[in-house]
């Protein structure tokens, strides 16, 4: 347990004490609810959708975490490469509390970074329906905070440098984003992209955040629950299975 | 007296390239065992699978009696390691650098309190506990992580190159302690070094090594009077030859290189 603790401690340090990497990760989710929030907002309201902050926020909420989350669990990749992870791997401690120390760390660190992102959005007018639903909507961050931590985690693993990173950014991170709900409401979209909406993990942890704070869920909150929580604990098993077999 | 660490016939394969080839050696409790040879023959490839990070491709290996291979956990507990290349968190203080290995070892905190504050003092880095590591020098880097790898008091010391970068006041300072721990508390110790005249003066038996295979095994004065050689350095280029070897670029340097060819897309 202590060596999970120390390694969770290790990660948030290493976020807190880089204002860069925290503000630098702001930019994005920053930029897409200004200029797509109220970019958007007139022909949402006509299209009948009603106000688009209302709508977005969730979305860039979620962005802000699977960004910082992806890229938590990607550090094994410095940490491999800057040396640090040898200090780890030689040490008597099993692999699978080094993952979870980690991916815990990680998934902290993508929560605080979403919490601000709320902060923000509140500031740009976003109102919540109830704060009974708060909680609901911190335990939709945190399992999404978990998961994608677990995949990048699971994916630093199996690269052993910085080659792959564009792949992992245009053919992962972006596509996970684009193709879910954050930007826009499925209904009415063509059948051949909902069902990709539909296979995104994402899409679940949106509709849980936007459910908690709107109270109205589109796929159930147990649906939400039920498939963010399993999918979690496959990719940490993965995660886990992956980082249980790295060599130097 | 039983043998510490003991390898016998340990091959390891990259694809066709033999990195180390039916090599075997013993290094009985309490010896300092120095393991010398050029730029990529094998040293590193050996400590790495003797410390459970890379698996062999056959032969057998033993850690104070267990497997490094199947008993990973006893094996991990036994040793502590300097690596060759630095293995420290850059973004923490010495201090949080040692407090995480004390953690991760399982020293009780006010044991871990009173030692880390006795190894800092002796590395002479007490005064420079609470600064990041990456405003330390080279040399101060090394000292910590010597100090980092007594921390949790191991049976068995791994030290690949320990004195890499270092003045000679340092050098001598950490050998005369290291010889201390392997006389008074019967410590184990296996090191490489390229410095010839360190390894005369600290080991009480060399293997010398080249191509994978060992090519010479004994005391150094041994070594000397084999090869009719004044110094063990002389030694050591009559059995290895005056070719210079080419080190393959270390994954560090490969990584740089991509920075650069990517920089600007990078996020840190």
């Amino acid at each position: 347990m202590s060596a999970i603790y120390i390694l969770w401690l290790r990660q948030l340090k290493r976020y807190l004490r880089s204002r860069a990497r925290i503000i630098g990760s702001l930019g994005q989710p920053l930029l897409f609810l200004l200029a797509l929030g109220f970019g958007f907002g007139p022909t949402f309201a006509k299209a009948g959708g009603g106000n688009y902050i209302q709508f977005l926020a969730p979305g860039i909420i979620a962005m802000g975490i699977l960004f910082t989350a992806v890229f938590s669990g990607i550090e094994i990749i410095w940490d491999r490469q800057f040396g640090f992870l040898k200090e780890t791997l030689v040490a008597p401690v099993s692999r699978l509390q080094i993952v979870l120390g980690r991916a815990l760390g990680g998934a902290t660190v993508a929560m605080i970074q979403g919490a601000v992102v709320f902060v923000i959005c509140l500031l740009a007018g976003f109102r919540f329906q109830s704060a009974l639903l708060l909680p609901v909507a911190l335990a939709f961050m945190f399992l999404i905070a978990l998961l994608f931590t677990a995949i990048g985690t699971a994916i630093g693993s199996v690269l052993e440098d910085m080659q792959g990173f564009q792949l992992i950014m245009n053919f992962l991170v972006m596509p996970l984003f684009f193709f879910s709900n954050a930007l826009f409401p499925v209904q009415g979209l063509p059948r051949p992209l909902q069902f990709i909406i539909h296979l995104n993990p994402l899409t679940y942890g949106v509709d849980g955040i936007r459910g908690a704070f709107s109270n109205t869920f589109v796929f159930g909150l147990g649906t939400d629950f039920a498939v963010l929580g399993a999918l979690t604990a496959i990719l940490l098993a993965v995660g886990s299975y992956l980082f249980s077999k790295i060599q130097l | 007296m039983s043998a510490m660490i003991e390898v016998r016939d340990l091959v390891k394969k990259f694809g066709d390239f033999c990195a180390v080839d039916h090599i075997s050696f013993a290094v009985p409790e309490g010896k300092i065992f120095g393991f010398l040879g050029p730029n990529g023959a094998g040293k590193t490839t050996t400590i790495k699978m003797l410390t459970t990070v890379l698996h062999p491709t056959s032969g057998s290996l033993s850690v104070d009696g267990h497997d490094p291979r199947r008993e990973q956990h006893q094996v991990r507990r036994s040793f502590g390691i300097v690596f060759q290349d630095p293995s420290l968190d850059d973004e923490l203080t010495a201090r949080e650098n040692m407090e995480l290995h004390g953690v991760l070892y399982g020293v009780p905190p006010a044991e871990r309190k009173e030692r880390i504050e006795t190894l800092l003092a002796f590395v002479e880095l007490w005064d420079r506990r609470n600064d990041y590591v990456k405003q330390y020098s080279g040399g101060m880097k090394r000292r910590l992580e010597v100090a980092r790898t007594l921390l949790h008091k191991p049976k068995i010391l791994f030290l690949d190159e320990p004195t890499l970068g270092l003045d000679p006041q340092t050098r001598n300072h950490i050998w005369s302690f290291i010889q201390s721990l392997s006389k008074e508390q019967n410590v184990t110790v296996l090191f490489t070094t390229h410095y010839m005249e360190e390894a005369d003066r600290v080991a009480d038996e060399i293997a010398i090594i080249d191509h994978g295979k060992i090519v010479a095994e004994g005391a150094p004065a041994a070594l000397k009077e084999k090869t009719q050689a004044r110094s063990l350095e002389d030694a050591f280029i009559s059995l290895t030859g005056h070719a210079i070897r080419d080190d393959e670029a270390s994954s560090a340097d490969r990584m740089r290189m991509m920075r650069r060819v990517w920089r600007g897309s990078g996020r840190r």
